[in-house]
């Protein structure tokens, strides 16, 4: 027997039942995203066609490495769930859970991606 | 017999109701447009996010790979996928400071959100053409 009331079961998780963690979250890594960004823009633009040797260097060195790192990691997170959101709001059923599937899949892999390359030029 | 007609056509078709926002009369304000803009920016971003991954993953991986990357980056494709890109994050970026803001319980009345609004847009703009400024 649950002696919670219905009510108190439901108070403060809302539509979606998990209460405010997704758009916590996604306040969470906007903030970390407007810190980063300017300064990745400006390693990625400068890098963009320059001669391969430059550009395995630029990356190289240790802040335009971890900024790219952190860019692929936070944005690719807020990625698959700003995607997800959307999703949700135009599709149901089977054909949700697979685009949402195939949004947090696509997100990963290009995380993971990004990060091997960087490996490969920082390491 | 005309209300018996319809009546049954009622009857067939329960769920024709009008769906809201009812797009074929719906008005476009600029607070609409520039909230759809800032899921569609998002969205879209993945775009360039593919492109510039490739690319990195082809400078670390060699010579050929690199070359073949490169090209395509530096192509009017790229150019295009680069610089819409590039107006995508910065739009998507002050859409998201402005959307902070409201989530603070702040701008929510009319003339202000419209200011935010224009402030998005032009904002967004300007900084494209910074960036690529500064970085070419």
């Amino acid at each position: 027997m649950r002696y919670l009331t219905a009510r108190k079961r439901a108070e403060g998780k809302g539509a979606a039942h998990t209460g405010t963690a997704h758009h916590w979250s996604m306040t969470v890594s906007s903030v970390g995203l407007a810190f980063l960004l300017p300064g990745w823009l400006y390693v990625f633009g400068s890098a963009l066609g320059q001669p391969q040797d430059v550009v395995v260097a630029t990356f190289g060195q240790p802040l335009p490495a971890i900024l790219t790192a952190l860019v692929l990691v936070v944005g690719m997170r807020h990625f698959a769930m700003g995607a997800t959101t959307m999703i949700e709001d135009y599709a149901r059923g089977s054909t949700r859970k697979m685009l949402v599937i195939f949004a947090v899949s696509l997100a990963w892999v290009i995380a993971a991606t990004g990060l091997f390359a960087l490996a490969r030029m920082a390491l | 017999m005309a209300e018996v007609k319809r009546a049954v056509r009622l009857q067939e078709r329960p769920h024709e109701r009008p769906l809201s926002p009812h797009l074929q009369i719906y008005r476009p304000q600029l607070t609409s447009v520039t909230s759809i803009l800032t899921r569609i920016t998002g969205n879209a971003l993945i775009f360039g996010v593919i492109l510039a991954v490739w690319w990195l993953l082809a400078a670390a991986t060699g010579p050929g790979n690199f070359a073949v990357a490169d090209w395509v980056a530096t192509s009017w494709f790229g150019d295009l996928v680069f610089t819409g890109s590039a107006w995508a994050v910065w739009y998507h970026y002050l859409a998201g400071m402005r959307h902070l803001y409201f989530d603070a319980g702040h701008g929510l009345d009319l003339p202000t959100a419209e200011k935010l609004g224009w402030a998005c847009i032009i904002g967004s703009v300007v900084l494209t053409g910074l960036t690529i400024l500064v970085v070419q």
